[in-house]
C-alpha cells in the first residue's frame, strides 16, 4: 500500500471505494501465444474461407435457447450504475452484431428491452427491480452468486447516483447509499439452487436458459456445483472483472486471475457436455477472446472493454465543467464511477451529464468494436487452421512465462513443459 | 379441478394452473412436499394446497389466490406481486422474501428471515418467528402475533414491523418506535381481516428503520 493510500483511509476514516477492475499486475492471457500453423498445421485463408462464429447456448432445457451471431457478449451492468443512454447503446450494439447483452442489479428498463434482441436478466441476491413480467420477458435468466471484482461482496451504488427514477426501481429512499445483499434471501447452497432454478424455470414456462455467475473464486467446484445444479452456462468472472463501485480491497485482494479460472472451469465441465461456459474478467481483445476459447469457453463476456467503446475515459471532457479534473483525475486514469460525476455520461444518473452521450453513436462505436475484435478472433482461428473459433484448443497455445504456463497448463514456450505436470 | 401430484409432474401441473381462465379455482392434492407449486401465476384464480408444499410455493406470482392446507417449505411467496398466499400451518425460512406486493398470511409460526428484503407486501405471522425477521425490508408491513427471535430488523429500510409478543433483541439499524394512532388502526384492520384475534392492536411493538446506515459512504 502506497503513502496516499495511506493518506486516503486516514482521511476517510474507511475504506476507499472506486470503479473498474484490478489494477495489479496478474497473469493475462496476453502472457499466451499461438501456435498458428505452417508445415504441420494447415491455415485458413483470411479473406475467402469462413470462419464460424455463430453460439448456442441453453439447447438442452431450454425451448429458446440463446443464438449469438458471435462468441462474445456484454456483460452485467445495472441501470443506476450506468445512465439510461448507456444502457441503450450497449444493446443497441449488441443486437447489431447479433449478440446478447445483460441487465444488472436493480432490474430491466423499457430502454434496454427495447433495444436489445437478446436480454439476459440477472436474478441477483438484492432482487432490486425483479419482477416475474420482466423475467417472462427476458431472453435468459442469470443466477448471479457473484462477480469477478468482488466475490463473496454484494453490490454498491453511492447516493449520488440514488436518483428518483433508480431508487423507485430499486423500492430504496431516494439518495441513500446503497449497499447490496451478498447472499440471496431465499436460498443457500448447491442442494437449494437447483431448486431455485427449477422455480425460474417453471415460472418462465421453461422457455427460456438459466445462467449462473460466479466470481472467480475456488472456480472447480463452484463451476461443478452450478452445473449439478441444473444451469445451462456457468459465467466465471476473473478478477480483472470490473464493477460500478465497489471497496478497493476487494477489487484487487480477491478471486483468481481469468486466466487460471478459464481452464478450471473448463475441467470442471468435462462431464457436463450440456453445460457451456462463458467466461469475464479484463478481456479486451481478439486475441484474449480465441485464447479464452481455446482454453474451454464457450464464449466471452465484456463489461468495461464495452464501456470504453462507448466513450469511458475519452478525451474530450479532459478539461472545462465536470471534467476528469474535478474527480481529481486524468482521461486514460479515471475509475471514478462511484461517484456519479462520469464526464461522458456513462456512470452517471446526472441528466446533464447523460446528454453528453448520444446512444446511437455509442452503439455504432461499440458494434465497430465488437465487430473489430471478432475479426481478430476469426483471424486467429483461421490461421491455428480452424472453421469455427470453437475449434480452438489448448494445444494451439503457449505461454510466454511459468507462471501462465502452470496456470493455463500449457506448455512454456519452447518446451513441453507444463509446471507441475 | 383437482390436480393429483402423485400421478402429475410439478411442471404440468403449473402449466395446467397457468392455462386457467380467472375466476377458476383448482385443488392440489397429494403435494407431499413437492417444491415450486403454484409459482409464476399471473391471473385471478384460486388454488388451494391440501397438504405440505415445498420451497417457493406461490412464488413470483401476481394475482392468484393460493391456500395451502398445511405447512410450507422456504420462501412462500416469494417475489410475489400482489394476490394472496395463506399457510394453515408453519412456515420456513425465508417467508415472502422480497415480496413486492399483495398479502402472505401464516396462521401458525414462520422460520428465519421472515420478510427478507421486503419490498412491499404486507406479512402476517399469527405466532413467533424466527431470527432476522425482516432483515433488510425495504417497504411493506410485518405483523407478527408472537414474540420475535434475534436481530429482528436488521438492516432494516423503510419496512414496518409490528409484534405482538416478546422481542428477543433487534438488529442493526432497527429501534423501537411510539406507536401512532395510524398504526393501531392498521393493526386493527389487518387483524380483524385475517382473524388473527390474539393481537392487541393498542399493545404491538413498532419497530422501524434508525436510518444511521443510510449515508455510510457519502463524504
Amino acid at each position: 500500500m502506497s503513502f496516499d493510500e495511506i493518506r486516503e483511509r486516514a482521511r476517510l476514516g474507511r475504506y476507499p471505494i472506486r470503479g473498474g477492475g484490478a489494477r495489479r499486475a496478474v497473469p493475462t492471457f496476453d502472457d499466451l501465444t499461438f501456435l498458428t500453423a505452417s508445415a504441420s498445421r494447415y491455415p485458413l485463408e483470411g479473406y475467402r474461407e469462413h470462419c464460424a462464429t455463430r453460439t448456442v447456448l441453453g439447447a438442452a432445457n431450454a425451448r429458446d435457447p440463446v443464438v449469438l451471431e458471435i462468441p462474445i457478449t456484454i456483460a452485467g451492468m445495472s441501470f443506476g450504475a450506468l445512465s439510461a443512454p448507456a444502457k441503450e447503446a450497449l444493446g443497441r450494439a449488441a443486437s447489431e452484431v447479433g449478440t446478447a447483452t445483460t441487465t444488472g442489479d436493480g432490474g430491466m428498463t423499457p430502454e434496454e428491452r427495447m433495444s436489445s434482441k437478446t436480454l439476459v436478466y440477472q436474478c441477483l441476491p438484492s432482487r432490486y427491480g425483479f419482477n416475474p413480467d420482466d423475467l417472462r420477458a427476458a431472453d435468459a435468466i442469470e443466477v448471479v452468486l457473484g462477480q469477478g471484482a468482488k466475490p463473496g461482496g454484494g453490490g454498491m451504488l453511492m447516493g449520488q447516483k440514488l436518483g428518483p427514477r433508480v431508487a423507485a426501481m430499486r423500492t430504496l429512499p431516494e439518495g441513500i447509499d446503497q449497499r447490496s445483499a451478498c447472499r440471496h434471501p431465499d436460498w443457500t447452497g448447491p442442494d437449494d439452487l437447483r431448486i431455485k432454478i427449477e422455480e425460474l424455470r417453471e415460472a418462465t414456462d421453461w422457455r427460456v436458459p438459466v445462467f449462473v455467475k460466479i466470481g472467480a473464486t475456488r472456480v472447480y467446484h463452484d463451476v461443478r456445483l452450478a452445473a449439478t445444479a441444473g444451469a445451462d452456462v456457468v459465467v466465471v468472472d476473473g478478477m480483472q472483472g470490473g464493477t460500478g463501485a465497489t471497496q478497493d480491497v476487494f477489487i484487487e485482494h480477491t478471486g483468481i486471475p481469468t486466466l487460471a479460472a478459464v481452464r478450471l472451469a473448463a475441467d470442471a465441465l468435462a462431464d457436463f457436455p450440456d453445460v457451456a461456459l462463458i467466461v469475464s474478467g479484463g478481456i479486451r481483445s481478439g486475441a484474449d477472446v480465441a485464447k479464452a476459447l481455446a482454453l474451454g469457453a464457450d464464449a466471452v463476456s465484456i463489461g468495461m472493454a464495452a464501456l470504453v467503446a462507448l466513450g469511458c475515459n475519452d478525451t474530450v471532457h479532459d478539461f472545462g465543467p465536470a471534467s476528469y479534473a474535478d474527480l481529481g483525475t486524468t482521461a486514460g486514469n479515471c475509475v471514478a464511477c462511484h461517484t456519479g460525476g462520469c464526464p461522458v455520461g456513462i456512470a452517471t444518473q446526472s441528466p446533464g451529464l447523460q446528454a453528453r452521450l448520444d446512444p446511437v453513436r455509442g452503439a455504432e462505436r461499440v458494434a465497430n468494436y465488437l465487430r473489430a475484435i471478432t475479426m481478430e478472433t476469426t483471424m486467429l482461428a483461421r490461421a491455428c487452421g480452424k472453421a469455427d473459433v470453437h475449434h480452438l484448443e489448448p494445444e494451439d497455445l503457449v505461454a510466454l512465462t511459468v507462471e501462465a504456463a502452470a496456470m493455463a497448463r500449457v506448455p512454456l514456450a519452447g518446451t513441453e513443459w507444463i509446471p507441475g505436470r | 379441478m383437482d390436480i393429483d401430484l402423485s400421478t402429475t409432474t410439478v411442471r404440468t401441473a403449473n402449466a395446467t394452473l397457468r392455462a386457467l381462465p380467472p375466476g377458476a379455482t383448482a385443488r392440489l392434492t397429494n403435494p407431499a412436499g413437492r417444491h415450486n407449486l403454484a409459482v409464476g401465476l399471473t391471473e385471478e384464480i384460486t388454488v388451494e394446497i391440501d397438504g405440505t408444499a415445498g420451497y417457493y410455493v406461490g412464488g413470483l406470482s401476481k394475482n392468484a389466490t393460493v391456500l395451502v392446507h398445511g405447512t410450507t417449505g422456504w420462501g412462500a411467496g416469494e417475489n410475489l406481486m400482489s394476490g394472496l398466499i395463506r399457510v394453515d400451518g408453519d412456515a420456513s425460512q425465508s417467508l415472502a422474501a422480497s415480496a413486492h406486493g399483495g398479502t402472505i398470511v401464516v396462521r401458525g409460526d414462520a422460520s428465519l428471515r421472515a420478510g427478507i428484503s421486503l419490498k412491499g407486501a404486507t406479512v402476517l405471522v399469527a405466532g413467533n418467528v424466527g431470527d432476522h425477521c425482516g432483515f433488510m425490508a425495504q417497504a411493506g408491513t410485518i405483523l407478527v402475533g408472537g414474540d420475535a427471535g434475534r436481530g429482528l430488523g436488521d438492516s432494516l429500510y423503510e419496512a414496518v414491523i409490528y409484534v405482538a409478543g416478546r422481542i428477543k433483541d433487534l438488529g442493526a439499524d432497527a429501534r423501537v418506535e411510539e406507536l401512532a394512532e395510524s398504526d393501531v388502526e392498521l393493526v386493527a384492520r389487518l387483524a380483524k381481516q385475517h382473524g388473527f384475534d390474539h393481537i392487541d392492536p393498542e399493545n404491538v411493538t413498532r419497530v422501524a428503520s434508525a436510518r444511521q446506515l443510510y449515508h455510510w459512504g457519502t463524504p
